[in-house]
C-alpha cells in the first residue's frame, strides 16, 4: 500500500516539473549560503584549534599575567623550584622576505603533546640540534620553501603543522625575535605534585585560564564569524521562503489527490508519514545539492577571509577548505529542519484535512485581509521586543537578535504596505486596462507575498551593509589622514641603525617622530602601549574622540594617556578616569578612533614608555617637504630595503586595500542574497503561471492580445518591485544605523557616523529592477508566447 | 451578410492520432438572427465557436464577417475583432475575479471604446443585477455570474454574440429566465446569436437550428442557415 500511495503522491511532481524546480533550487540556495559560511567559518576555527594545538596544551590550563606583557624568567624558575610543572611558550611575527610568520617557541622537551610529532619529520632531526645556536626551524611544507633567508637557523619540513605556523625552541624564538629572556604564558602540565603552594604565594602577578581561553585569536574574531553566520542565516531565510511556497502551492494542489487516497482507504496517519517522507526526501537531496554549492562559494570567498582575518585580527587561516562530516552533518540537518519549518503548516492542514475537502489552489493564493493584520500585528510585537532589546539587551548576539526582528518585523509589514498601495493605484486608475491591472495586481499580492518579502529583505540588506560599508570606507579615509600625517615612515633594522637613522635625519627632515612601542597585557587581555614625542603633528591631526582640556600637554608631562576607543568602550573609560598600566598608575586623558584594530592601545608621552621592557625603538615617522629626495638618500646611504621605507601614499592605498578585501566577503554575500530574492521570485512567478490563466484567458478572449498580456505581467512585477524598492530603503537605512551603532560597537569596539549615499541606491534600484525583470520576462514570454489552444481549454474545463 | 463560414477543416493531434472535428463546414447568418448549433458531445460545437470567436485557427477554409476574412489576419486584429464586434457567452461564465459584477459588465466596452454608462444602467436593471453591482464574482451566485458574462457581451451593443452553453451550469428553471433574457436582448440590440447548446428544448426556442455531426452540418430547423 505504501509504495502505491506514494507512486500516486509522486506522479504529481512529474507533471509540475517547474514546482519541483522551485523546491529543490529553493531549498538548495538556502542550503547553499548558509553551508558555505559554515565551512569558512570551521575552516578558520581548525585552523585557530591547529594553531593551538601545535604549541601543545590546547587542552590544559595556561598561566597568564595579570597585567603587563611578559612573564620574567625567574618566575618561570620560581615555579619550577616551587614543585610547578609548566612549560614555557613565547610568541612573535618572524619577517622573511616582505612576508610575515606566526613563530611559536615552546620547550621542546617538557611541551606536552602534540606539540611537535617527531615521527611525522620530514627528516630525522636529533633533539640537541634544536636547542642553541643554530637550532631548528620546523614548518609545514609550503611554508619551509620560503624560509630561504641566510640568517635563519636550518628549516625542517613537519608537515602536520598548521599553516602559517612556525615553530623552534624557545631559546631559539627569544633570539631570533630579538627579545629579552621572557616568557609570554606557561602550560600548566598534567600530573602536578601533590602540596605544591598555591599560585598566588609563588607568583601573585599571575593569573591561571581555563583550556581554550588561551586562543586570543578565537576570542577576537568570532565577531567577524558572527557577521557572516547572520548573512548565512538571512539567506537561509530567504530561501526558506520560496520552499515555503512551493510546498503550500503543492500541498493545496494535491488535496484532491488527498482526498481520493483516502478515499480508497489509505489511514489519514499514513498519508501524513508518505507526505513525511516525502519532505525528508527533498530535503536530503536538495540540502546535498546546496552544500555542494556551498562548498564552491566557501573556497571561492575563503581567500578573501583568510586575507581579512589576517589583515585585521593577525589570524592565520589555510586558504584551501577541507570538508569535514560534522559539515556535512550539520548542513543536511539545517535542510530537514528548514524543510520541516517550512512544510509544518501545510502538513498541519493535511493531518487536520476533511476527508472531502475540496481542492482550493486559489485560496492558498488569496490571504484575507484578516492574514494582512494578523502579519501586521505580529510585526509590531516584534518591534516592541526590538524596542526592548535596544533598552535593556547587550552583547553581540542581543545585537543581532535586535536585527534579525526588526528585518523580520519590516518584512512582515510589507505586504499592507504593497496593499495600500496597490488599493491607492487602483483609485487612481482610469481606463479599462489600468482599473484591470491594478485590481489584478492586488489580487495577485497573496502569492508573491512571500517572494516580495523575500526581495525586501535582500534589498534592505543591500542598502544597510552597502551604507555600513560607505560610512566606514568615508570615516577610514578620513582617519587616515589624520593618522598618517607622516609623509615617510622607516622601520630600522635594529636599535643600533634606528640611532644613526635618528641622527642622520635630524639635520635633513622637518621633525622625526618616533613611533615606538611595546606589547603588554592590559585589563587581561593583549594590548600595546605606543610613545610619542610633543609635536604639532599630532596636536593638529589625530583623531581625538573625547578629551580632558590640554590632553596634549598632559600627556607630555606624563599626567595622563590617550586610550583607543576600543578600549574605552570594553573597560568602559572615560577622559579623566584613573587606568592601571603595568605598575603605572595615571589617568585616562583622551580617547581616540582606532580603526581596523581589534585590541586595545595606549599612547603615552615617549619618556613614559621606558617604564615598560621590551620596547620595539624601530620604527619612525617622518616630516619632510621632499620626500621622494629623502626616500631615495636613506635608500642610497642606509641600504634600506623596500619594506622597510613606505611613503604615506603607499600605506594609505595598502590600508585602504586591507579595508577592501575585509568587505569584499560582505559585498559578494550580499549580492548573492540579493540573486536568490530575484530565484525566489521567478519561482513564485513561475508556480503562479499556470495558476493565472484563468484570470488571463478571459481577458485575452474580449480582446487583449497575449503580447500585450506579456508586458502587463512583465510591468506588474516591476511595479511591485518598485514599491517594495521603496519600502526597502528607510528599512536599509534602520539596518545601517542598528549595525553602526550597536552591532560594530559590540563586535569591534567602536562606533561609525552614518552617511548616506543615494546614488548607491538608485544603482541598488536599477539593478533590483533588472533581477526583478529578468525573473519576470520568463513567465512574461511564456503568457505572451502561449499557444491559443491552453487558452482555450481554460474555457472548456472546470475551474 | 453578417457571418460567411467557407469549407471550414479543423482537426486534432491526440498524440497517436489526427481526430478530424469539422470537414468542410459551411455556414451563413444575417444579421439580427438567432441560430442554435447542436450536436453530441465532442462533436465539434464548442470548437467552431471559438474558430468563429477568432479564437483559434481553423486548419483550411475561411470566416468572413461583414465579407471581411478574419481566418488569415494577425493577432492584434483578431484581438480587436473579439473587443469590438462579437460578445461571447461563456459556459464557466469566465467574469474577471478583480473586478466587481459592474465592472466586468463594462470591461469590454470600455475595451472597445463603446462604454456607454446609461447602457450599463439599463442592462444591470434588466438583468436584475442593479442591487449586485458592487459584489465579486465570488459573491455571486452561479446564475447571478452567468447574467453578468449575459451582460458584458452585450454593453458593447456587438453585432455577433457567441454562446457557448450559456445556461449549461444553471438548473431549468433559471436556465429558462437567463435564456429569455438573453433572447430579448438580443432582439432589443439588433445582433445575431449563434448558440450552442445540447438541450433540443433551448434549440427550439431560437429561430432557427443547425446540427453538427461527424464533422457537418445539417440543418434541422431552417433550410436557409447550412448550404
Amino acid at each position: 500500500m505504501n509504495r502505491v500511495a506514494f507512486a500516486a503522491l509522486l506522479s504529481y511532481w512529474r507533471c509540475h516539473p517547474v514546482q519541483l524546480a522551485a523546491l529543490v533550487v529553493g531549498l538548495a540556495l538556502a542550503t547553499a549560503l548558509w553551508s558555505g559560511v559554515q565551512a569558512i567559518n570551521s575552516e578558520a576555527r581548525a585552523s585557530y584549534a591547529a594553531a593551538a594545538r601545535a604549541i601543545g596544551g590546547d587542552d590544559r590550563p595556561t598561566l597568564f599575567p595579570i597585567q603587563g606583557q611578559s612573564i620574567p624568567v625567574e618566575t618561570y624558575v620560581s615555579l619550577r623550584r616551587a614543585g610547578w610543572l609548566v612549560s614555557p611558550v613565547i610568541e612573535g611575527r618572524l619577517e622573511v622576505g616582505g612576508e610575515r610568520f606566526r613563530l611559536i617557541g615552546v620547550d621542546l622537551v617538557t611541551a606536552p603533546p602534540p606539540a611537535l610529532d617527531a615521527d611525522a619529520l620530514e627528516t630525522d632531526v636529533d633533539a640537541s640540534d634544536t636547542l642553541g645556536t643554530p637550532g631548528r626551524l620546523f614548518a609545514p611544507r609550503d611554508l619551509a620553501g620560503r624560509l630561504t633567508q641566510s640568517d635563519l637557523p636550518p628549516v625542517v619540513v613537519a608537515p602536520e603543522l598548521p599553516a602559517g605556523i612556525v615553530l623552534a625552541d624557545v631559546g631559539v624564538v627569544t633570539r631570533l625575535l630579538d627579545r629579552e629572556a621572557s616568557l609570554d604564558r606557561l602550560i600548566v602540565l598534567p600530573d602536578q605534585p601533590l602540596g605544591r603552594p598555591p599560585l598566588e604565594e609563588i607568583a601573585p602577578e599571575l593569573e591561571q585560564r581555563a583550556p581554550g581561553s588561551q586562543e586570543e585569536v578565537a576570542r577576537l574574531t568570532d565577531s567577524f564569524h558572527l557577521n557572516l553566520t547572520a548573512f548565512g542565516f538571512l539567506s537561509f531565510a530567504v530561501g526558506l521562503f520560496i520552499v515555503h511556497g512551493a510546498i503550500g502551492l503543492a500541498f493545496e494542489e494535491r488535496r484532491s489527490t488527498f482526498r481520493t487516497l483516502r478515499a480508497l482507504g489509505l489511514p489519514l496517519k499514513r498519508l501524513v508519514s508518505l507526505l513525511a517522507v516525502e519532505l525528508f526526501a527533498f530535503a536530503i537531496l536538495s540540502g546535498g545539492l546546496g552544500m555542494l554549492l556551498g562548498s564552491i562559494i566557501a573556497a571561492a570567498l575563503l581567500p578573501d577571509v583568510a586575507a581579512t582575518l589576517e589583515g585585521l585580527y593577525g589570524a592565520t587561516v589555510d586558504e584551501s577548505l577541507s570538508l569535514r562530516p560534522a559539515w556535512w552533518a550539520a548542513g543536511l540537518a539545517i535542510a530537514v529542519v528548514g524543510t520541516s519549518l517550512a512544510g509544518a503548516g501545510a502538513m498541519w492542514k493535511v493531518a487536520n484535512l476533511p476527508a472531502l475537502a475540496a481542492a482550493q489552489p486559489r485560496a492558498w493564493a488569496r490571504a484575507s485581509e484578516r492574514t494582512l493584520w494578523l502579519q501586521a500585528g505580529a510585526a509590531l510585537a516584534l518591534i516592541a521586543f526590538s524596542g526592548a532589546l535596544a533598552i535593556a539587551g547587550s552583547g553581540l548576539v542581543a545585537g543581532f537578535t535586535l536585527l534579525g526582528s526588526l528585518l523580520l518585523a519590516c518584512a512582515l509589514l510589507l505586504p499592507l504596505w504593497l496593499s495600500v498601495c496597490l488599493h491607492l493605484g487602483r483609485q487612481m486608475a482610469s481606463g479599462p486596462i489600468s482599473e484591470w491591472f491594478w485590481a489584478d495586481t492586488l489580487q495577485q499580492l497573496p502569492g508573491l507575498r512571500l517572494a516580495m518579502m523575500a526581495l525586501l529583505l535582500a534589498l534592505a540588506t543591500n542598502i544597510g551593509v552597502g551604507t555600513m560599508v560607505q560610512s566606514f570606507r568615508l570615516t577610514f579615509t578620513g582617519w587616515l589622514d589624520q593618522r598618517l600625517a607622516a609623509e615617510l615612515y622607516v622601520e630600522a633594522e635594529d636599535a643600533q641603525q634606528a640611532e644613526d637613522l635618528v641622527a642622520w635625519l635630524q639635520p635633513r627632515s622637518e621633525a622625526v617622530l618616533p613611533i615606538w612601542s611595546s606589547e603588554l597585557r592590559l585589563f587581561g587581555a593583549p594590548a600595546r602601549v605606543y610613545g610619542v614625542v610633543d609635536h604639532q603633528t599630532y596636536r593638529e591631526n589625530w583623531p581625538l574622540l573625547a578629551f580632558l582640556p590640554g590632553v596634549w600637554d598632559r600627556v607630555e608631562a606624563g599626567e595622563g594617556v590617550l586610550i583607543n576607543e576600543q578600549l574605552s568602550r570594553r573597560e568602559n573609560l572615560s577622559p579623566g578616569d584613573p587606568i592601571r598600566i603595568d605598575l603605572w598608575e595615571t589617568r585616562v586623558a583622551g580617547i581616540y578612533s582606532d580603526y581596523g584594530n581589534p585590541s586595545g592601545q595606549v599612547i603615552v608621552g615617549i619618556n613614559e614608555l621606558t617604564r615598560f621592557d621590551n620596547l620595539d625603538r624601530r620604527d619612525f615617522g617622518i616630516r619632510t617637504e621632499a620626500p621622494a629626495e629623502l626616500e631615495r638618500a636613506l635608500r642610497e646611504d642606509f641600504g634600506l630595503a623596500s619594506d622597510q621605507i613606505v611613503d604615506q601614499d603607499a600605506l594609505k592605498r595598502m590600508s585602504q586595500e586591507i579595508f577592501e578585501r575585509t568587505f569584499s566577503v560582505t559585498a559578494a554575500l550580499s549580492v548573492l542574497t540579493l540573486g536568490i530574492a530575484a530565484v525566489a521570485m521567478l519561482t513564485s512567478l513561475l508556480t503562479l503561471a499556470n495558476l493565472r490563466l484563468p484570470q488571463l484567458a478571459p481577458v485575452w478572449a474580449l480582446g487583449l492580445t497575449r503580447k500585450r498580456l506579456g508586458l502587463l505581467e512583465l510591468a506588474r512585477s516591476l511595479l511591485l518591485a518598485v514599491l517594495t524598492f521603496a519600502a526597502a530603503v528607510p528599512v536599509g537605512l534602520l539596518l545601517a544605523w542598528v549595525l553602526l551603532t550597536v552591532v560594530n560597537v559590540e563586535a569591534f569596539g567602536w562606533q561609525l557616523p552614518m552617511y548616506v549615499f543615494p546614488s548607491d541606491w538608485l544603482t541598488l534600484g536599477a539593478l533590483s529592477l533588472i533581477s526583478v525583470a529578468l525573473a519576470g520576462l520568463w513567465p512574461a514570454i511564456r503568457i505572451a508566447t502561449r499557444p491559443a489552444a491552453d487558452l482555450i481549454k481554460v474555457f472548456a474545463h472546470e475551474r | 451578410m453578417l457571418l460567411k463560414i467557407k469549407d471550414l477543416w479543423k482537426s486534432f493531434d491526440t498524440g497517436s492520432e489526427q481526430i478530424g472535428v469539422l470537414k468542410g463546414v459551411n455556414l451563413t447568418l444575417p444579421s439580427a438572427t438567432t441560430l442554435a448549433l447542436t450536436g453530441e458531445s465532442g462533436s465539434g460545437k464548442t470548437t467552431l465557436l471559438h474558430l468563429v470567436a477568432a479564437l483559434d485557427d481553423p486548419d483550411r477554409g475561411q470566416i468572413l464577417l461583414d465579407g471581411k476574412k478574419i481566418t488569415d489576419s494577425d493577432d492584434a486584429d483578431r484581438a480587436r475583432f473579439r473587443r469590438e464586434i462579437v460578445g461571447i457567452v461563456f459556459q464557466q461564465f469566465n467574469l474577471i475575479p478583480s473586478l466587481d459584477a459592474g465592472a466586468n459588465i463594462a470591461f469590454q466596452a470600455r475595451l472597445a471604446g463603446q462604454y456607454d454608462p446609461e447602457r450599463v444602467e439599463w442592462l444591470a436593471d434588466r438583468l436584475d443585477l442593479t442591487a449586485h453591482l458592487e459584489k465579486y464574482p465570488e459573491q455571486l451566485s452561479g446564475g447571478q455570474q452567468q447574467r453578468v458574462a449575459i451582460g458584458r457581451a452585450l454593453a458593447g451593443q456587438p453585432r455577433l454574440v457567441l454562446a457557448d452553453e450559456p445556461t449549461g451550469n444553471l438548473d431549468e428553471e433559471t436556465s429558462t429566465r437567463v435564456l429569455d433574457l438573453m433572447l430579448e436582448l438580443v432582439a432589443e440590440t439588433d445582433s445575431a446569436l449563434l448558440m450552442v447548446t445540447h438541450s433540443r428544448h433551448l434549440a427550439s426556442r431560437l429561430a432557427r437550428r443547425i446540427h453538427l455531426s461527424q464533422g457537418r452540418l445539417s440543418e434541422t430547423g431552417n433550410a436557409q442557415a447550412a448550404e
